[in-house]
């Protein structure tokens, strides 16, 4: 019979924490599953309605393309400050961990900013959710007018995330003091997860839909 | 083998030069994919491409920014595998997505099928 020791350097061997993460840590985890596959549905039902149709591939370099790569910047750059606050408060250095959570919340809005001004490019271009720009109709003969309603639907619903990411962030800066180390990491892993999602929307939807 | 390992909570394993190569593996990656997306490729050789990276750097992302590699072996097998067969499970609904594309690129008949009566 092993002893718990054992049984904790022996990953086979479970023992009485089996994961050796708290409740809290646990439940993001399990948050960050349900919350991939919600995604996942709606990507693969946006590539669903893409096979079966005559698609528009509409985007320009400047500025969808131009905007929506700076955009991956900003959000890895945000992921890579995050990953210092929270090495930073491991280290219990919590006025630096607090700093570098608030560099991650202002680039996680610095991304919001830029998404809304190409949103608001393509919407001055006459896209609507459910209607094509008379220009693309007449381009893209036949094409479905459901560009719109994945494009907002996918490239809001992560917009959405970010934006609660960014007040969580804030939330967690503010009570940096309280918090735990693990409720810095687990702010982290949220953050991360919002990152690896436009890891998979912007060659989706950006990069698989340049024009011509 | 004491019990040691289990007071390792407080720890942080990574420096902040592996987080900071693994962004910049993550910026290649991205750069790599842009220039593909100007490379007039058929649709499936960029979908292989574009998908082949993205799920790199997404493994790179839980890995290392999310700690999953740091983490406990039983933690990753809980999370990691359900996740990616009910992502792969999705993609049975393709056939159909295909068979409307062929209904809608399939020639009009050019004659009533026989047995029936013409109107």
């Amino acid at each position: 019979m092993a002893t718990e020791a054992e049984a904790l350097t022996n990953d086979w061997g479970g023992g009485v924490h089996p994961y050796r993460v708290g409740h809290r840590k646990l439940g993001m985890w399990l948050f960050i599953m349900s919350d991939s596959l919600t995604f996942s549905a709606l990507l693969i039902a946006y590539a669903y309605v893409r096979a079966s149709n005559v698609w528009p591939t509409p985007f320009k370099f400047y500025p969808s393309i131009v905007f929506s790569s700076v955009m991956t910047l900003v959000l890895l750059s945000s992921s890579l400050t995050m990953v210092f606050a929270v090495s930073a408060s491991a280290k219990r250095q919590l006025a630096a961990a607090r700093k570098w959570i608030i560099a991650t919340a202002v680039l996680g809005a610095t991304f919001i900013v830029l998404h809304a001004i190409e949103w608001k490019h393509l919407i001055d271009e006459g896209l609507t959710p459910f209607a094509l720009p008379h220009e693309w109709a007449e381009k893209w003969p036949g094409a479905t007018p459901l560009f719109g309603a994945t494009f907002f639907g996918i490239t809001g619903m992560h917009m959405f995330h970010v934006f609660t990411g960014c007040i969580y962030l804030l939330v967690v800066a503010a009570r940096v003091k309280k918090a735990s180390h693990e409720d810095v990491e687990i702010s982290g892993l949220y953050w991360h997860f919002v990152d690896l999602v436009w890891m998979f929307v912007f060659p989706m939807i950006y990069l698989l839909s340049i024009g011509i | 083998m004491s019990a040691h390992t289990e007071s390792h909570d407080e720890h942080f394993a990574g420096s902040n030069k592996l987080f900071i190569s693994i962004w910049i593996w993550l910026l290649v990656l991205t750069g790599i994919e842009v220039f593909f997306g100007y490379i007039h490729l058929p649709v499936i050789y960029m979908l292989v491409i574009l998908m082949g990276a993205s799920i790199i750097k997404a493994a790179l992302i839980v890995a290392y920014f999310m700690h999953l590699r740091f983490e406990r072996l039983p933690l990753v097998l809980t999370i990691v595998p359900a996740v990616v067969v009910c992502i792969c499970l999705l993609l049975v609904f393709f056939p159909d997505s295909f068979r409307s594309r062929d209904l809608r690129t399939a020639p009009p008949p050019t004659a009533p099928p026989t047995g029936q009566p013409s109107h």
